[in-house]
């Protein structure tokens, strides 16, 4: 039973996290980066391993942080330099570093705990299992305070959190109008490195549990859910968060009734709830132009 | 404008030797002006003569080749604030959730700390450019429910409520309707009895001498600059237009009946 509430409660972080940095990626017509990213930062997590030797949070995070910062940049510096699609740039950077990524953990199969279909499409499940401890568990005097995967995702979802609430204003203008924030003296590169800084963090965390696919879907589907409805950026960050919740809660139900994959579950609810918003949409732009027929 | 004390006069915008390209094909070379403070400086000239393109390298929204820009002596950083700028309508994403007044507060935002949120004095302001324009039953409406008129006044009350004292304007005319253009009219008359400077992108040979006091003619490179009676001349409009003026000959014609009424009028 704690097991089960460990879970929820690690996804629920995940899915949240993911809505909020989505939101401003969707705004910002930038998904696309976000999907980049949450591939990229494979070879972050693998790089600041093997050097390190080491899994603890700053460490991986670092790792992600970097080579997500890298992916954006080389992938605008590609497009720039090389006149390539700005589409096509992120295309060819983030599989190459995905692809170099895969071949190193094979490469050091035996020393790395990261198998190459967990990182695809992560196992949540298996999160309990893996917790830390304060003090020495052996002699008694430590205790366990819960799975790893929690508490990384728990201090990103603060840091993301605490960054919108204290930049929203920056980051609601330049998501509005880029040129006119510029225009205001805003540090627009500045603040598009902060949110792809954001991006890895949250993506490196989600990880271990969603995998690198499916943090994709969470990124992209509750945001754009809460794009069609929300009528303000702050409503548009409550519903994402929202949904992303909604979609925690059914898919994991979902994966209890039909014994399958957790976070593909969850994943396939976020597209669910996605598609139920277009149609209650359109049931009730349908019913306004009858209203106004029977009214004229 | 008083030129004796002329030594302490800087103008609000000085351009020089300001070259740009885009995609390495040159857009603008080599333009180089100065403009007066208190008046309204249209800058004119055919499609795809880098009229929007001056207007963004002067903001410093794309990077110039070389040249230098100042705004009252000084470097754009120094003059933000004093400094509105108003993009073209199309360059913005009317789908965004946000509604009139929060547009509107973004013009507060320069003024304001990373952390702080608008006050109630930023909202008084905010809601009195909306009145000046004519928006305010419109303060909760979502942008993407405007009209294309109503939506061009929403982005020059952000600039109003910048109370900045140089607005710079890619184009507010294009394609509002009359009461924006009364709107728009009614603001001009407003700032520059405050002393402020306007300098607009405009299309319209029709209304360029009867809205603006001064006009820089680009067609990629500066071909004239001045007040309207000395630089509105056939001359000019013929090297700006070039081959095209084929089309422009009866706009011409109109125009200097309506310079040669306005003459007559004055008299």
């Amino acid at each position: 039973m704690t097991n089960d509430i460990w879970i929820i409660a690690t996804a629920a972080l995940v899915a949240a996290s993911c809505a909020l940095v989505g939101v401003f990626l969707i705004l910002r017509r930038q998904a696309l980066i976000g999907d980049a990213i949450s591939h990229s930062v494979l070879l972050g997590i693998v790089l600041a391993y093997i050097i390190t030797d080491s899994r603890a949070l700053p460490i991986m995070l670092g790792g992600a942080v970097i080579i997500g910062l890298l992916t954006a940049w080389l992938s605008d510096s590609l497009h720039r330099v090389g006149k390539l699609q700005s589409d096509a740039s992120i295309g060819i950077i983030f599989t190459l570093f995905f692809a170099i990524g895969i071949i190193l953990i094979s490469l050091y199969a035996g020393q790395i705990d990261l198998d190459q279909s967990c990182v695809l499409y992560g196992e949540i499940a298996f999160i309990p299992f893996d917790t830390l401890y304060i003090g020495n568990l052996d002699t008694g005097s430590g205790f366990d305070i819960g799975p790893r995967a929690f508490w990384g995702i728990g201090i990103v979802f603060m840091i993301v959190l605490s960054s919108i609430i204290i930049s929203f204003n920056r980051l609601k203008t330049i998501a509005f109008h880029p040129s006119l924030a510029l225009s205001l003296g805003i540090n627009v590169i500045f603040w598009h490195y902060f949110l792809m800084t954001l991006v890895s963090m949250t993506t490196v965390a989600s990880f271990e549990a969603v995998g690198a696919i499916l943090v994709v879907a969470l990124l992209v589907i509750p945001a754009s859910s809460a794009y069609l409805v929300a009528r303000s950026l702050k409503a548009m960050l409550w519903m994402a968060v929202g949904y992303s919740q909604l979609a925690v809660l059914i898919g994991y139900a979902l994966a209890f009734w039909l014994d399958s994959s957790i976070s593909a579950s969850i994943a396939v609810s976020a597209g669910l709830l996605l598609f139920v918003t277009i149609a209650w949409q359109k049931v009730q732009s349908k019913r306004k132009v009858l209203q106004s027929i029977e009214s004229a | 404008m008083n030129r004796s004390n002329s030594n302490t006069y800087t103008s609000p915008l000085s351009v020089q030797h300001l070259s740009m390209r885009y995609h390495h094909k040159p857009v603008l070379t080599d333009v180089s002006f100065e403009i007066p403070e208190g008046k309204t400086i249209a800058i004119v000239g055919p499609n795809g003569a880098g009229k929007s393109t001056l207007l963004k390298g002067i903001m410093g929204l794309e990077p110039s080749i070389e040249g230098l820009v100042s705004f009252f002596g000084e470097s754009l950083d120094k003059k933000r604030q004093a400094t509105a700028y108003v993009p073209q309508r199309e360059e913005i994403d009317w789908d965004f959730p946000i509604n009139v007044l929060d547009v509107v507060l973004m013009g507060r935002h320069g003024h304001l700390k990373l952390w702080q949120r608008p006050s109630q004095l930023d909202i008084d302001i905010a809601e009195q450019a909306l009145k000046d324009l004519k928006m305010w039953e419109f303060k909760e409406r979502q942008i993407s429910q405007l009209s294309g008129g109503q939506q061009q006044r929403v982005f020059l009350a952000r600039a109003l409520a910048q109370q900045a004292t140089l607005y710079l304007m890619d184009e507010p005319f294009a394609g509002v309707d009359v009461a924006t253009e009364q709107a728009i009219i009614e603001l001009f008359k407003d700032l520059k009895s405050q002393g402020k400077t306007i300098v607009c992108v405009h299309h319209d040979l029709n209304t360029v001498g009867e809205y603006f006091d001064w006009i820089i003619f680009i067609n990629a490179r500066l071909i004239a600059a001045g007040p309207v009676v000395e630089v509105l001349t056939k001359e000019n409009l013929n090297k700006t237009y070039g081959g095209r003026l084929s089309l422009l000959n009866d706009l011409t014609e109109q125009m200097y009946r309506s310079q040669l009424n306005k003459a007559h009028d004055t008299d």
